[in-house]
């Protein structure tokens, strides 16, 4: 018998599986690292107008979030219509935002106290009321940074 | 009798698949999302120690009423001329001091960009949307005069250096060289936008 024996045709060698679960756990690390868990559901319509000159918003660890617009259905009942704040995962007034900014900050390391940003998510049916009564608690607590967090696009759509 | 000597070995022929299933788990979870929006800066609520006398000629007062409707200067404009007219205000120069401004030298508008002042008041039910709308504008008036001028100096606009300056990534030697630059401009332009106490409707 010769040592090359021709194999016989049509049998195709398998392709190696062996490296799978690596490529799979690379993967699975790569998704691991970038998510973000939600840490608080939305409990209002919170669709955010759309703005052009707008500047990112680095550095999760830096912002505070402050929700606000009309309550879901099921809060309907209890809460009305008109928009309302929402703080975390509770419904509150204008008047709690300020002891929930002092709260948040303390939270924060002693270094990132003093460059922290309100991220304000409003949506776009809210009137100007409540935003101001949430500005004024914002100064009374100086913080004064704050982001109209906002889509990207041409802001003129706003207004339809 | 089982074979002694030597444990078994694991099959590791499931490992795939549990690490398929993890993966597709954080697969579905994972919003990559970036925020953006407008950055303002809240006035301090201790009012300033000594009362600043500014002229009249030096202010743009911007008013939205319920409705959204504008008035800027006591004229009703339309809120796509109010980039234009914005600028126009910054950029005018009535007392010719400074060099780059390319305005009408108007002397019954503002000084100078360094004085000009935009006053921004709104009634307690203007919406948000067109407040952002409004907002924008006026953020936008800014930026369009302070690329002008990085365009003129460093050939690049403010806003790309800007996001440069601000992005994590850069290296701490381009920082410096960037926040001169981004501080140069907001020299020429200084972003003066003050908001007033909303007033609460009246009919």
């Amino acid at each position: 018998m010769s040592k090359f024996a021709k194999k016989k045709d049509g049998e195709l060698p398998a392709v190696s599986t062996a490296s799978l679960p690596d490529i799979v756990f690379m993967l699975l690390f790569f998704f691991m690292t970038v998510t973000v868990m939600k840490d608080s559901s939305l409990k209002v319509k919170n669709e955010l107008p759309v703005a052009s000159e707008i500047k990112k918003l680095e550095k999760k660890d830096r912002v505070i979030t402050i929700f606000v617009g009309k309550p879901d259905a099921q809060y309907e009942k209890m809460f009305g219509t008109e928009p309302k704040i929402q703080l975390n995962d509770k419904f509150a007034s204008p008047s709690d935002v300020g002891s929930y900014i002092l709260m948040e900050r303390a939270k924060k390391s002693q270094d990132l106290q003093n460059v922290l940003t309100t991220s304000l998510k409003v949506d776009k049916d809210a009137n100007m009321g409540i935003i101001s009564d949430i500005k004024l608690e914002l100064r009374k607590v100086n913080a004064l940074k704050v982001n109209y967090t906002t889509g990207s696009g041409n802001a003129f759509n706003n207004m339809d | 009798m089982a074979r002694r000597g030597g444990a078994p070995e694991v099959s590791a022929g499931s490992m795939a698949d549990i690490a398929f299933l993890l993966l597709i788990f954080f697969l579905v979870t994972t919003t990559i999302e970036t925020d953006a929006g407008l950055d303002r800066m809240l006035p301090p609520i201790e009012p300033p120690e000594t009362d600043v006398i500014i002229k009249q000629k030096n202010i743009f007062q911007v008013l939205i009423n319920k409705n959204g409707q504008l008035l800027a200067d006591d004229n009703q404009i339309e809120l796509k001329d109010l980039r234009a007219k914005a600028m126009e205000f910054l950029d005018n120069n009535g007392d010719k001091s400074c060099s780059y401004c390319k305005g009408k030298k108007n002397p019954e508008s503002s000084d100078n960009p360094d004085k000009a002042i935009i006053s921004l008041k709104n009634d307690r039910e203007t919406k948000y949307s067109t407040y952002i709308t409004v907002q924008n504008e006026l953020v936008g008036a800014y930026n369009d005069l302070r690329n002008r001028e990085s365009l003129r100096l460093f050939k690049r606009s403010f806003v790309q250096i800007e996001a440069d300056f601000l992005s994590p990534e850069i290296d701490s030697d381009l920082k410096d060289e960037l926040k001169e630059k981004v501080q140069r401009i907001q020299k020429l332009f200084p972003q003066k936008l003050s908001e007033a106490e909303t007033s609460s409707s009246s009919n």
